[in-house]
This record gives C-alpha cells, structure tokens and sequence, in this order.
C-alpha cells in the first residue's frame, strides 16, 4: 500500500498524501499552486476553459492529451505529467508557436477561454507533423467554447503555428525523454490509497487488485475518467466515502482483436476505441467523433458510458445493434451479459454490489450485414443525444430479412430495442413498405419523454424517420448526412 | 539608463489610429497571465460566499432553518436580509423592487435567500446546500401566455410609438396579414461566471473588484446596501471573461453580498457562483411574443404596421423598461412605414429577472421587422429582397422613424447593393431553387435556402443622459503616458481601441501608452459600458484630455519659444516648435520643468441628441451603424438538422480605428446571434425552474457550427457625424445579421410547398422547430393538394 500519488507537474515533481480523495485537479492548479492560467467556466467538462494536457507513458511511449481539469481527480493522476498553460512559454519566456499563432491573428478576445483553447490547439500540434484539417481541428475544438470570437481566427492561428517554427523547440519535446523516464520511475504496483476525514480514493495496479478491492468495498464508487463522476463531486456536491479508480491498471487498458469479435477493456478510452470500433463502419466512427468532446473521450470510458446505465449514452445503441455482450467480474468470477439486458431501468443495471465490468465483447458485423447509426441532437457536436439509433438488418439470398435488430436511445428509461418496429422487418424485403411499417410499429414501442433536449413528438418523429432514412440509405447505396464527415457532397 | 523609443518609425507613430493593432492583452491571454478577479493573488484570511437559492418560483417563505448552514465545517457567517444595514434594494432602475435577499416572498425559482461565509469555497457551497426552506406556494406566472391570462401587470410603464393615421392606413391598405411569433430569449454564457472581491479598509470602506460592465452602478448599489455614502466605496475592474450585457446590472449582487460580508467579517470575502447558479440566477435576453399586422399593396410596399412587443422581463424592471423600448426604436430596422403603431408590453413573470444583452432589446424588434418583409413576401410572391429594397427609407417623405428621427446618411441600399453582387445572391438564389425543386420531386431529404438581410442599428444611449463619459490622462515627465476611462474591458478592444486614441493624440507609439484598470477612484460617474458606445464615447472622452495637455503644451511654447500656435506640432516621436524639433520626453521634461500640468480629466457628451419618451419624439440616435448578411443554410427535412454553408457580410462600421478588432467584433457577434436564433434553447420546467442550466443543456455555438464558408468585409466609410476619427460603433449591430440564417431557414423549409406557403418558422430554429416547420408544411400541402390525400 503505497499513501502517496506522485507525479510531475510541468517541470517538477510532485509526491501528495493525506488530502481530498475527490480533490480535483482544476482546485489544486488553482487553489493550492496558484496556477491561475487554468480557468473554470463550467465545472462540468463542458466548455474547456480548464483544459490541461496529461502526459503517460503507453508501451514506453509518452503520450500527451487534452482533459478537463475540472472533473478530474489529482489522486487519479499517479504517473503522470500534468502540463499547464504556465508550462508553454520557452524558457527564453517566448511564446509557444501556438501561443504565437493566435496573438498574431486575433484569436482571443476576451481571453479567459484561451488559455484552455491553447491547450487544446497543442495537443494537436503535438500529435500532428503537418497541420490538420479544419474538420480535425474543428474536432479537437468542440469542447472549448468561446464566446467571443466565432472561432475563426482559431482557426487558422493552428495553420499559422506550424509555419512558425518547428516543433523541435517546443518545451514539451525538449524534455521528452527525460520526463518518460521519470514518469516510469514513478509507476509500480502497489495499491494506492488517499484519504482525508473518513474518505478514501483507492488506485490499484492490477485487475486482480481491484478486484479484490470492489469485493471487499461493495459499496464503493469505481471510477475510470471521472467524466460523469466528476460531476457527482462538482455539482451534486456528493462526498462518496470509498472511491476506486481503475485508471492505472494498464490490464483493463487493452483492446483485443480476437477475429470476429472485439474484446474492449473496461479502461480504455473513448478516443482509443474509436480506431477499433470506428474501423467497423464509418458511421460508428462519425459516432464517437460526436462523443462529448475530445477532453471527454481522451478521459471517459466506453466500459464507464456502459456501466452508468445511461438511458442517452452514446456508445449502448450501436453497441446493442452490434450484438456486444459485458464481462462482469466479481472477485475471480465473471459472467457475460447481453449488453440489452444489462439495462433493466432507468440507471438501474444488472450489476451486483462487487460487481464490475471488466470488458465489452463486440462482434463485427458479417459482410452484408446493413447498418445505420444516428445522433440527432441540437448542437451537432458536444451534446447529448435526444435520440441515438443503430440499427443492424442481415438478409437471407433472396433478400427477406433475417435479423433486424433497431436499437434507441433517448427513446425510453434504458437504451432499447424496438420490438414491434423490428417484427415489421422480419421476414420480409426491406423496402420502403417495410421500413413504413417499421416506423410506424415504433408508436408501440416507445412513449419517450417531454424535456429540454426534445419533445416526445420530435423523438417519435425523428425515430421513425431514421428507419426510413436507412431504408432509403439501404436503395441508393449512399449515408445521407447533413453535416459531419459523412455528409455527401451531393448537395454540397 | 535605457531609453524608450517614442515613435520606432518616425513616419507614422506604430498603433495609431486605423491599423489593425492586437489586443492589448493578446499576449497575456494566451500565456495564462491575463488576470481576471479570480485569478488576482488572494488577501490573507480570504472568506468564500456562496448563495443559497429558492426552490420555489413564487410563495411565501414560511421557515427558513439555518442552524445546519451554521454548524456546517468552515462557516464563519450566514447572511440574510436581515443583516443588511443599508437598503435592501439593489434596482439599477430605480424601481425598488430588487432585492439582495428575498425577504418574506420568493418572486422565482432561483432567487437568492441568504449567502453563508465560510473558509473555503467548497465549504461555502456544501454548506448552503443545508439550508431547509418551507414555502407556502403561490400560483407561479411563468411566461408571456400566462401573464396575459392572468392579468399581471407591467414591470415598466410601457412605451409606444405612433406616426401616421394608423388605423385608417391598415383600413385602406389593399392586402393585410395579421400573425404572431415566438422569439426565445438567450443565456449570455460569458466564459467568466461573476465573480466579485471584497476588500475591507478603513473607516468602513471597502474596495470591490467586480466583473462589470458598470462600476459606478456597483459603487452605488454596494452604497445602498452597506448604508454608507459612495465615496465610500471603490469597484475596479481590468477585465472581464465575456460580458455582452450580462455584467451591465447582474453583478450587483454578488458585489454587494461579497461587500456586506467583507464588512461583516473585517476580511476579504469573495463571491463566485458556480456556472449552474450563474445561470440560473441572473436574467437573460428576453423573449417575445410579437403579435403583428401590416397592410401593403399588390407590388409589396407596406402601408401600415402595427406591433405589439410582449416581453418575458421576470419578477422585477432590472432594464425591461429601456429594453423593451429598443425592441420599439428597432422594429423599423431599415424600413419606412408610413403609418406605424407599435407597442411593449414588459410583462412581470414569476421568473429570473431579464436584463441587457447585446442588442437590448434591438434584435428582437429587427426580427419583428424582418418578419413582416418575409410576410409580404410569400403574400405577393417575391423575392424577400426585392420587398426590402421597395421598402427602403429613402429621401424627403420617406426618412421618418416611427420615433419622428429623420433618417440621414442611409446606407442600406449602397450596402445591399454590394453585398447582393459580392454574395451572387441572385444567381445563387436562382440555382438554390431549381435544386429545391427537382428535391421535390425526386423525394430527396436535403433542401437548401439562402436570405439576405439588412441591419440599421441607432447609436447612442435612449437614456440620453447616459451619453456621457469621462478620462484621465497623464504624461509622465519620461514622456510616457497612462490612460483610464470609465468604459470596461469586455473582450471587445476598448481599451486598445481608446490607447490607439491616445498613441494618435500625442503621436507616440502604442506599447508608450499604458493601459490601467478601471476604477471609480479615477474616473467617477461613468454610464456602463454597453449600447455599443465604449469607444465613441470614452475614445472622445480620452482625445479631450489629451488635447488639454496638447494646448498647455502648445501655449507654454507660444509663450516660451515665441512661435505662432500653428508652427507647434506633434510629430512621431517629436514636437516640432517652429523650425526646432524636440525629442518627445525632451519636450515633456521641458513642460514639466516650467511647472505646466500634465495631467488632465476630459469629459464628452454626445451633441444633438434628445428624446421625449412620452411623446414618443426626438433625436434618439446619433446615427446609425449598417450592415447586411447573406446566409445559406441546408437542412435535413427528416431530422430537422441543419448546416450553414456560407455566409457573406459586409458592414459599417465607419472608418474602423483597428479593423482586426472590429472584424473580430462582427464575426463573434454573428456566431453569437447566430446561436441565439437556432441552437440556443432556455427551458423551464411547470415549476419554474430552469432546466437549462449549463453548458451540458444548453447549446451555444462550438467551432464545427461556424459557417463553412465566412466572407466579412468592411465598408470602410467615414461616419458623416463627428465620431471619434469617423469611426463607427460595432459592438451590437452585428448580432442582428443572423437573422439571415432563420430566413435561410425558412427559404428552404419553403421549398417544401414550392415556395407558396409561409413557413411560420419561430425562433431559436432548433433542429426539432426546422422539423416541425417541414411537416406542418408537408401537411399543408396534402391538404391543398387534396387529391394526393
């Protein structure tokens, strides 16, 4: 049992005991460092004004990537480099060329998003040898809001920053293989624990830890990113006492490619899911694309977006139509569970107190398989869903469906599949009068809600809709978007 | 000892007027040492406030029980109504009817009751989370249907505008439609929540550091309530995160509960709600209902306008009464009516107190104005572009305001004329319509639409004693200079926009003049920084002072070097007298020597101006800013989803004193409106309570929804009155140009009917509104095409 966390922030080292379990980092640059560089606007992982890069060493190699400060937990940060906005400047107290780049095209105006935009704009640059295109970096962007400037000269000030200088001199990559070796001078595997006044952050090292430590605090709150946690602690102002974070077991950060399925572990990112989950339909990638923001994807789970039983989380939907079942461990037993029986009710999941999900098993869809998966929501990038649909249909020789599996969330209490509109397909062509049928069978399935992301009448209409799109979609051979990297240029 | 250099170019001083100069803090912003209130280093034994808030929109407090808030870790002092010494009153109108703290009724869901004081910010917030309240309810009056049914009454005494025999001309007129629209409100959602830091000094001062847009309004508000006089009381402020009206009266609150604390305690107290109780807690941009008719003729002239303006103003005045004014002085936009009636109604709800927001009530009126356009277009079949142009102001006859202002110097034809060339709309609009169309018959889901709409926007105060501002300047005897004005820094460039003033006056370079912070101590009685004025005024403001000191300086070498006043001239760097030429520090040290002051206040007030509210008569604006936009938009007609493709502007904004900045202005405030009129959603629940809270809920343009394709283009054209260098103001007009995107929405929900049926696409045009427009349109052509049933 090791009662510190220890890690670098910017140029030094830091080694921390005895304080907030769910202390978040955002307070501690603030309150406890004096770095004021990093803003809180939201407190919610929303608008990015706190974002911070997080460096760790993945198969020996340093990685840098953007997260919200404000939902994340510093006992959550062992073996880490935390890099702030303070950290940019050269030593000669030059300005970073990103910095640079938006000073010179009047990229801020009243500045208290940009120290946060910055360090979004550098994890970028950082990660890309050439400048990226204004789809990617309007990606990277979604989750910083500004609300000044129209994001224009934002812009084009990262298309600037690669013609000022190269990114040898940037103060990241001068110490680069000096802060790896620190950071794996920090990491072994001991349990960690942090606790202050009767609470406690647990961070084991292995799977095999943990689970021993979830079997033994039943009770316990897990958490991986802390994306939806994170809020229990800065808006609902709740205090758990025991937390476990499965951030350091490197076991649960796997994905495996076993053929015709995929095995995800219960840690792996959202970003780092996106290639193995996105390469089996472009509309699954354009999915996770629209998954909260980058800071969110870079710090949440696909395992977590699962676990929370969320009746709008993004991934279950189009894991549900892809047939994904969940590895749920309990001490040294698992059991799998089909994914759409794991949501029994309205963030009530068929998890057992010790209970948790170590992995999602994903098949691929079979050659032929026909898929479609929409996210209709107000804003198109950073929002929740009002409705989330994954549909899969797979079709006998003469063309009858065999299996049509139509998955929504938004729709009702859990994610769901619609049984009646599904029946409608069943054994039939998949034309328009059954994709007709289908959305009208779909009145019987739901009774969706009235809120402020969407009326019940929008999300019955819209839902029906989506299985005419993919009718449609299905005859013409082509996605019909208005927006996003799957928008054709036919009418462009 | 080093020596600065003055005028590094001795041609032209280096950020002088009309170049296009970074913002003065660029540099800062982007390292992380720009400091905001939050970030200033923190006075020893600093006290955190948070607010406890009612859970009910309107009742009576029967309990409030405390003593858990009391006892919770941390807490050093709870504050209720009862612990203020002064008023409990911080109505920036004088109406009386804001309180800090409810005391005995909770007039919204929200509203604060009582702050507690405690060690740490989080100890402050877990700790007001204890408080339990009993209300007795009271029927809750939640918005404009309601408070019509219910008969509440007005929280201003509404303003109406009359010119022409209105009803005989509506009687006369050959066609008439008569509607009614939604138009939601918006969330301001600046970046920096309010924050404010009280300092306790000496024979019970206190020095408050406020993000505002109005720091003698905090000074007097923070008087009141401590009961103390406002010499007494000190508000400065260097920067804001965002303001856009929302820092005008709404930080009154927490400056006054962060003083009353900081008095209370003998230490310094600071006050910074979290986003949720931001938003919650403070007004927004009101909505409207705007019930309409007009009277034209078969070519689409109109005739006769009649508008009433229903307003959501909340449970007290705040500025609803002005507001709700400028929806009226706005509702022409750029056209001559020749008979108009137009009312306000500033209806009280049981709801966050609405305030100012860019615009002030401005772009509500312009969309009421817009709309009628759109109205008589689909009646007469037109082109809504051609109907603009018909309905222009234009010369002797047709150049008076509803407000009897007569209209000089117009703009909108010369800038629509342009724009419609540089945008193409025509051949544009011509191929959008013929792809509609095989859409149509196809089946196919994607529609497209494109508008084109002007904006006139009246400059100046309607308060006209508000059109004043003072500045002080001082020269160093190193010859450098500091410049304070009462205008704040929002993000919008002011003050480098007034330092550029400045650079100009004295022909030294930019990086010579220092900016300092806003504070009452220096400049007193200072309007907010809002209306689009910052500039104009305290720009003025700035050049009177320093060409008090250029005077004494000219006649102290009149009278020392014997030269006429006109051989004295400031040159880059220099001053030439007579035939010498003297270094510029040289020179200040010379003038200081001979005991000549160089320092000075200067004072400006806008000439010409007045206006007779009550008769609904005057000179209300000093001018007028132009500009005009054209959107293209394609909307999904299964989802309702939309994109903007491209969007053309050209604006005026006179001869521009820094055109990044002002670019900059133009194409944030469109982004801005442009979210206000299509993702921006503020929902309450049937409790009162609002639902959109946050960022999570509610949805303020991110950078994947600015225009695919984004032109900006200035007129570049001397303002024709005597404004600061000609140029113009720029800080509201542009949020009006948007409403080409909700008419681009409704061009292409048109397409549905082929252009033949009104689309009746209400605002914010959310993805579920653009749908619903679609289907009603789907509907009504079934119904006209009755056969295909």
């Amino acid at each position: 049992m090791r009662r510190t966390v220890r890690f670098l922030l910017n140029d030094r080292e830091f080694s921390l005991e005895g304080f907030d379990p769910t202390l978040t980092l955002l307070d501690w640059l603030r309150n406890e460092r004096r770095l004021v560089g990093t803003k809180e606007g939201c407190a919610e992982g929303d608008c990015g004004a706190c974002t911070v890069l997080i460096g760790r060493l993945r198969n020996r190699e340093l990685r840098y990537e953007a997260i919200n400060a404000c939902i994340r937990f510093v006992a959550t940060l062992d073996a880490c480099h935390i890099v702030t906005v303070e950290h940019l400047k050269k030593a000669s107290g030059g300005l970073h060329p990103v910095q640079q780049a938006m000073v010179e095209l009047h990229g801020s105006q009243c500045g208290f998003c940009t120290p946060g935009i910055v360090m979004s704009l550098t994890a970028l640059w950082l990660g890309a040898a050439q400048a990226p295109s204004r789809e990617r970096i309007e990606e990277a962007l979604a989750g910083n809001l500004c609300r000044c400037t129209g994001y224009g000269p934002i812009i084009s000030a990262l298309d600037r920053a690669y013609e000022i200088e190269a990114s040898s001199a940037d103060s990241l990559n001068v110490g680069r293989a000096e802060v790896a070796r620190k950071l794996a001078g920090l990491a072994d595997r001991e349990v960690i624990e942090i606790s202050e006044g009767g609470r406690r952050l647990f961070a084991p090292a292995t799977a095999d830890q943990f689970a021993e430590l979830t079997a033994a605090h039943p009770d316990a709150t897990l958490v991986a990113g802390a994306t939806d946690v994170g809020l229990w602690i800065t808006k609902m102002l709740m205090r758990p006492a025991t937390v476990i974070a499965l951030g350091r077991i490197g076991e649960l950060d796997r994905i495996e490619d076993k053929g015709d399925h995929l095995v995800i572990g219960a840690l792996v990112s959202v970003s780092d899911a996106r290639a193995a989950l996105g390469g089996l339909d472009p509309q699954i990638d354009e999915l996770i694309r629209r998954f909260g923001s980058e800071q969110v994807r870079n710090a949440g789970t696909i395992g977590g977006n699962v676990a929370n039983g969320s009746p709008i989380g993004d991934s279950p939907p189009v894991l549900i139509a892809l047939g994904a079942s969940v590895i749920l461990r309990r001490g040294s037993e698992r059991r799998t569970v089909p994914l759409e029986q794991f949501f029994i009710a309205y963030k009530k999941q068929d998890r057992q107190p010790g209970d948790f999900v170590e992995a999602l098993i994903v098949p691929k869809p079979r050659p032929g398989t026909l898929f479609h998966v929409s996210k209709i929501s107000k804003r198109f990038d950073e929002d929740i869903s009002a409705v989330c649909a994954a549909f899969r249909l797979e079709r006998d020789e003469a063309g009858l469906t065999t299996n049509a599996v139509l998955a929504f969330g938004g729709m009702a209490a859990t994610p769901k599949r619609a049984a009646a509109a599904e029946a409608a397909l069943a054994g039939r062509a998949f034309d328009a009068q059954a994709a007709e049928a289908a959305a009208l069978a779909l009145a019987s399935d739901f009774k969706p809600l009235d809120d402020w992301r969407a009326s019940a009448r929008y999300r019955s209409t819209v839902a029906a809709n989506l299985i005419r799109r993919f009718q449609a979609e299905t005859a013409t051979g082509s996605v019909h978007r208005v927006a996003g990297i799957l928008r054709s240029d036919a009418h462009a | 000892m080093h020596k600065p250099v003055f005028a590094a170019n001795r041609d032209q001083v280096t950020g002088g007027v009309y170049q296009s100069t970074r913002h003065d803090s660029g540099h800062k912003h982007v390292a992380g040492e720009a400091l905001y209130i939050d970030d200033m280093p923190e006075p020893a034994g600093l006290l955190h406030a948070a607010l406890g808030l009612s859970h009910c929109a309107h009742g009576l407090i029967k309990e409030i029980d405390l003593s858990a808030v009391k006892d919770s870790p941390g807490v050093e002092l709870v504050l209720t109504a009862a612990d203020i010494p002064g008023v409990n009153d911080i109505s920036p109108s004088n109406h009386h009817d804001d309180p800090v703290f409810a005391e005995g009724k909770v007039m919204f869901w929200g509203q604060p009751i009582f702050a507690v004081i405690a060690r740490t910010r989080n100890e402050a917030r877990l700790a007001a989370a204890k408080a339990r309240i009993t209300y007795e309810e009271l029927p809750a009056v939640l918005d404009i249907a309601a408070a019509r049914k219910n008969g509440q009454d007005f929280v201003a005494e509404p303003m109406s505008l009359n010119r022409g025999d209105l009803d005989a001309a509506m009687a006369a007129a050959p066609r008439r439609i008569k509607r009614s629209m939604n138009l939601g409100g918006q969330e301001h959602f600046y970046l920096e929540s309010h924050i404010a830091l009280a300092v306790p000094g000496e024979d019970g001062d206190v020095t408050v550091y406020s993000s505002t847009q109005h720091p003698s309004e905090i000074q007097h508000a923070v008087a009141h309530v401590l009961g103390v006089p406002s010499n007494a009381i000190t508000c400065e402020i260097r920067r804001m995160g965002g303001g856009f009206g929302g820092k005008e009266t709404q930080g009154n609150i927490f400056a006054a509960i962060a003083a009353l604390a900081a008095r209370r305690t003998g230490q310094a107290v600071k006050l910074r709600p979290d986003r949720d109780d931001d938003m919650v807690a403070t007004g927004k941009r009101h909505d409207f209902v705007i019930d309409y008719e007009v009277g034209f003729d078969d070519e689409g002239h109109i005739l006769a306008v009649d508008i009433l303006f229903a307003a959501r103003c909340g449970f007290s005045a705040d500025l609803s009464g002005p507001v709700t004014d400028r929806a009226l002085f706005h509702a022409d936009n750029a056209y001559f009516y020749p008979a108009v009636r137009l009312n306000a109604q500033p209806w009280r709800t049981h709801t966050v107190s609405n305030t100012a927001f860019r615009g002030f009530g401005g772009p509500q009126g312009v969309v009421g104005a817009e709309r009628l356009i759109e109205e008589v277009a689909y009646a007469t079949g037109k082109d809504p572009l051609e109907i603009r142009k018909l309905n222009f102001y234009g010369g002797p006859g047709r150049d008076l305001t509803p407000y009897h202002q007569t209209v000089e110097a117009d703009l909108s034809a010369e800038i629509i004329a342009k724009l419609e060339e540089s945008s193409d709309y025509q051949a544009r609009r011509a191929e959008i319509r013929a792809e509609n169309l095989r859409e149509n018959a196809r089946g196919g889901p994607f529609r497209r639409g494109i508008a084109l709409t002007p904006v006139k926007f009246g400059i100046s105060f309607t308060n006209s004693w508000q059109n004043q501002a003072g500045a002080l300047v001082n020269v160093y005897t190193d010859g450098s200079v500091s410049v304070n004005h009462g205008g704040t820094e929002m993000g919008q460039g002011l003050y480098i926009k007034v330092a550029q003033v400045v650079a100009q006056a004295f022909q030294i370079d930019l990086d010579m003049v220092k900016i300092t912070p806003t504070t009452t101590a220096k400049v007193p009685n200072t309007s907010p920084t809002a209306a689009s004025s910052g500039t104009d005024l305290n720009g003025m403001a700035a050049l009177n002072a320093c060409n008090n000191i250029k005077e004494r300086m000219i006649a102290y070498a009149v009278e020392k070097h014997g030269v006429p006043a006109d051989q004295v001239e400031f040159l880059p760097g220099r001053v030439r007298v007579g035939n010498r030429e003297i270094e510029w520090p040289d020179f200040v040290k010379e003038v200081y020597s001979n005991r000549i002051q160089l320092s000075s206040s200067g004072f400006y007030r806008t000439p010409d101006i007045h206006w007779d509210r009550k008769a609904g008569r005057g000179r209300a604006f000093y001018y007028y800013s132009y500009g005009a936009a054209a959107s293209e938009v394609t909307i999904d007609t299964l989802t309702g989803e939309y994109r903007v493709e491209r969007v053309d502007i050209l604006h005026d904004v006179g001869s521009s004193l820094n055109p990044a900045i002002d670019i900059g202005q133009i194409e944030g405030g469109f982004v801005q409106g442009m979210g206000w009129l299509t993702t921006e959603e503020l929902w309450w629940d049937d409790k009162g309570r609002l639902r959109t809270h946050a960022p999570s809920t509610y949805k303020i343009p991110v950078a994947s929804d600015r225009p695919r394709i984004f032109n900006i283009e200035l007129l570049n054209k001397p303002n024709h009155m005597p404004s600061i260098h000609r140029s113009k103001a720029v800080g509201e007009p542009p949020l009006v140009l948007p409403i080409s995107v909700l008419h681009a929405l409704s061009d292409a929900v048109a397409s549905i009917g082929d252009y033949k049926i009104f689309p009746d696409l209400d605002a914010p045009a959310t993805p579920e509104r653009v749908l619903f427009a679609v289907e009603a349109m789907r509907a009504r052509v079934r119904e006209r095409n009755g056969s295909h049933g």
